[in-house]
C-alpha cells in the first residue's frame, strides 16, 4: 500500500483509483479487497440476497445503501460468517472465505460492528477494549493461571486501549461499566474496540443510527481517519448526508439485488436508485384521480 | 434451651462437610453461570459422576482410590463434552433443558435394576471405599469444643475438604482475572460481539463447562468419601437448586460467593432446626402448632422465607454489586 505523500491524502488516492470506472452494477475495480460471486441467501420463499458479482475497492470508503429490507444487513452477515449462504462464494484479499466461521473471518482482518450496538455491558470500558486485542497469550486456558506469561502483553494491550480511548474521547469513562455510556458513546466504543483487532477492512452496520448530531460529526471524522490510516471501510447507512459526505463509492441494493453502484453524486441521480427508494411510478400521474 | 448445644451444632454445620460439598458444587456453577452465563441445571449430574466413579471403581473393580479419583475427573470431562458438543452452539436455554434431563438420566441409570451389580440400584453403594483416605487420618480422636464438634473421620474430611476448597478457589481466582476469564465474562454479556472480535466462543464455553464440571465432581468425591456410601436419590434436581441457592446467596460472579453462601445456608438451616427442636421440646412452641417431626420441613420453609427477603432487599447477594445488577436490564 503506497504511503500518502505530504499533499496527497488517501482520499485522493482512492478517488483517483475509482475515477475511470463505469458506474454499473458488478463493475470490476483496480484493487479489490473483497470479490463476491453469485451470493444467494433465501429465507423460505424469500430471496433476501442475490448478488451476482461485487468488488469492494481497497483503501476506499464504500457505502452500502438501499431501502429497508433490501438485504444490506443480511449481506453483511453473510460476508462476515454470521449467516450461511445458500450458494455463492467470496474472497478476502484473494483468499476464499465463504463458509469460514465469524471468529476466523475477524482474525483475518475483517471486523464488523452491529446495527444494535453490542457493548459488553457489565465489563468496564477498558476491559471492552482489552478483550479485542489479538493473539493474547493469557486467553489460553493453559496459560491463564500463570500471569507472568501474559502480564507484559496485557500492559501493551492496555496502553493501546488507552491510546484509542483518548482518540475516541472515551478515556474519562475508562473504568465505567459500558452500560453507563450513552448510545452514541457505545457506538464510539464499538468502533474503537473493532480497531483493537487491527483490521484491514472495517464493516460498520449503521454507525449513525441513534447518534445525536454533535457526535455524528465526530463519528464522521473517525471514519475518515480509518481510511487515512490505510484501512478499507464498508458501511451500511440510511443517512444520505453522511453517505454523500464521506463515501468514495456507493453501492445500492434493492430487494436483495445490487441495482446501482458508482460515485455518490452519480448514483444519487440514477433512475434505478430513485425507483428503488420511491417506487418506479412515483412521478407518473394517477389517471383515475383526475376524473 | 441448651444454647451451647445449638451454637455447637450450628457452627459445626457452618464449617462442616455439607458446606464443603455445596461450596464446591457452587464454585463449579459460578464458572458456568456466574462467569460464562451457561445455564447448567444439571450440576447434580457432575456430583453423581464424581461420587459413583469413586464408589463403583473401588468397590466393584478394585481400583486404588487415587486411580478412581482420576477416573472420576476424566468421567466428568466426558460428561461435559457429551452435554456441550450438541448444545453449546445453540441458545442458552437448550443447555438448561439438556443438563436438567441429563442429570436425571444419570440418577435413573444409577438406580436402575439393570446395573444393580455395579451401581447398587436404589440402595446405592456402601462400603469401605474410602479406607485409603481415612488411613491417612492423623486426627483419630476428633474435636470437641464449645463451638465445633467433629468425630475423627469428619474432622479429617473437613480439614482436607477446606484445603481442597481453598486450592480450587485460588485457581478460579487466577483464571477469572486473566484474559481468559475476560473472554468468559464477555461471552456472558454478548456472544456475537465476542465472535466478531475473533474469539472462538464455542471453545471457551466448552472449557468453562469442563472446568466447572470437574469442580462439581470434586464435590461428588467429598460427598461419597465423607459418608462412605453413595445413594442415587441424593443426586436429584434439589441438589442442583440448593447449589444455585448457595451461589446466588453469595452473589454470582464473585469468587468468594460460593463459600460465603454455603456457610450461611448451612448455618441457617441447622440453627433454625435446632432452635425449633429445642423450643418445641421445652414447650415454648405448643405441640399443636409444630410437632417435633415437622421441624425438618419447617426449617426449609423458614430458610426459604429468609432467602426471599434477601432477594427482595439485597438481590445482588452478599458480595454482589447492586449497580452491576441494575445494568442487567440492558438500559
Amino acid at each position: 500500500m503506497p504511503a500518502p505523500s505530504q499533499n496527497t491524502s488517501r482520499r485522493d488516492i482512492a478517488l483517483a483509483a475509482l475515477a475511470g470506472i463505469t458506474p454499473t452494477p458488478g463493475v470490476s475495480k483496480p484493487d479489490p479487497i473483497i470479490v463476491a460471486d453469485h451470493v444467494v441467501r433465501k429465507f423460505g420463499g424469500l430471496t433476501a440476497v442475490n448478488v451476482s458479482h461485487l468488488e469492494i475497492q481497497r483503501g476506499a470508503i464504500t457505502a452500502l445503501i438501499g431501502p429497508n429490507g433490501a438485504g444490506k444487513t443480511t449481506f453483511f452477515n453473510l460476508l462476515t460468517g454470521f449467516d450461511q449462504v445458500n450458494e455463492g462464494s467470496w474472497s478476502f484479499n484473494g483468499v476464499k472465505i465463504s463458509g469460514t466461521p465469524p471468529h476466523k473471518v475477524a482474525r483475518m482482518g475483517m471486523v464488523r460492528t452491529f446495527q444494535l450496538t453490542k457493548a459488553l455491558y457489565r465489563l468496564t470500558v477498558i476491559d471492552n477494549m482489552r478483550l479485542a486485542a489479538t493473539k493474547q497469550k493469557g486467553e489460553s486456558i493453559l496459560r491463564a493461571a500463570l500471569p507472568f506469561l501474559w502480564n507484559a502483553q496485557e500492559k501493551a494491550a492496555t496502553a493501546r486501549s488507552e491510546e484509542l480511548l483518548t482518540r475516541f474521547k472515551l478515556i474519562d469513562k475508562r473504568d465505567d461499566f459500558a452500560a453507563a455510556l450513552s448510545g452514541g458513546q457505545r457506538k464510539l466504543l464499538e468502533m474503537a474496540r473493532a480497531l483493537m483487532v487491527e483490521p484491514e477492512l472495517v464493516m460498520l452496520d449503521e454507525p449513525m443510527a441513534g447518534v445525536n448530531p454533535a457526535l455524528k460529526q465526530s463519528l464522521l471524522g473517525h471514519i475518515k481517519d480509518l481510511r487515512e490510516d490505510g484501512m478499507t471501510v464498508l458501511f451500511v447507512e440510511h443517512d444520505m448526508d453522511m453517505v454523500r459526505d464521506i463515501s468514495d463509492w456507493v453501492i445500492v441494493m434493492a430487494q436483495g439485488v445490487i441495482v446501482a453502484e458508482g460515485p455518490p453524486n452519480i448514483v444519487m441521480r440514477d433512475k434505478a436508485v430513485i425507483d428503488a427508494y420511491l417506487g418506479a411510478h412515483h412521478d407518473s400521474t394517477l389517471e383515475q384521480d383526475r376524473g | 434451651m441448651d444454647f451451647i448445644f445449638i451454637a455447637q451444632q450450628s457452627f459445626s454445620a457452618a464449617l462442616g462437610v455439607n458446606t464443603i460439598i455445596f461450596a464446591l458444587a457452587a464454585i463449579g456453577l459460578n464458572m458456568h453461570f456466574g462467569y460464562t452465563g451457561l445455564l447448567n441445571f444439571g450440576q447434580a449430574g457432575f456430583l453423581a459422576v464424581g461420587a459413583y466413579s469413586v464408589a463403583t471403581l473401588v468397590v466393584s473393580f478394585n481400583f486404588p482410590l487415587w486411580a478412581a479419583l482420576l477416573a472420576g475427573i476424566l468421567n466428568s470431562v466426558i460428561l461435559a463434552l457429551l452435554l456441550g458438543l450438541p448444545t453449546l452452539r445453540l441458545r442458552a436455554d437448550y443447555l438448561a433443558i439438556v443438563t436438567i434431563a441429563a442429570a436425571e438420566i444419570i440418577r435413573q441409570i444409577a438406580r436402575s435394576a439393570t446395573f444393580n451389580k455395579y451401581l447398587g440400584g436404589s440402595d446405592g453403594i456402601t462400603g469401605k471405599f474410602g479406607k485409603d483416605f481415612f488411613a491417612l487420618n492423623p486426627f483419630k480422636s476428633g474435636l470437641n469444643t464449645p463451638f465445633l464438634r467433629y468425630n475423627g473421620n469428619d474432622l479429617w474430611v473437613v480439614v482436607t475438604g477446606w484445603a481442597l476448597v481453598i486450592v480450587v478457589l485460588f485457581v478460579m481466582w487466577l483464571l477469572v482475572r486473566s484474559p481468559w476469564g475476560r473472554v468468559l465474562k464477555s461471552i456472558r454479556e454478548d456472544e456475537e460481539a465476542v465472535r466478531s472480535l475473533g474469539k472462538n466462543v464455542y471453545l471457551y464455553k466448552m472449557q468453562s463447562l469442563i472446568i466447572g464440571g470437574i469442580v462439581g465432581s470434586f464435590a461428588g468425591f467429598v460427598y461419597a468419601l465423607s459418608r462412605q456410601s453413595v445413594q442415587p436419590d441424593n443426586y436429584g434436581t434439589a441438589l442442583t437448586f440448593f447449589a444455585y441457592t448457595v451461589l446466588i446467596l453469595g452473589g454470582a460472579a464473585r469468587v468468594f460467593a460460593p463459600i460465603a453462601g454455603s456457610i450461611i445456608f448451612w448455618f441457617l438451616l441447622v440453627f433454625i432446626e435446632q432452635m425449633l427442636r429445642q423450643a418445641v421440646s421445652a414447650g415454648y412452641i405448643p405441640e399443636w402448632l409444630i410437632g417435633v417431626n415437622q421441624v425438618g420441613q419447617i426449617r426449609f420453609m423458614l430458610v426459604g422465607l429468609g432467602l426471599m427477603m434477601l432477594m427482595i432487599f439485597r438481590p445482588q447477594g452478599i458480595f454482589g454489586d447492586r449497580k452491576e445488577l441494575a445494568l442487567d436490564a440492558r438500559a
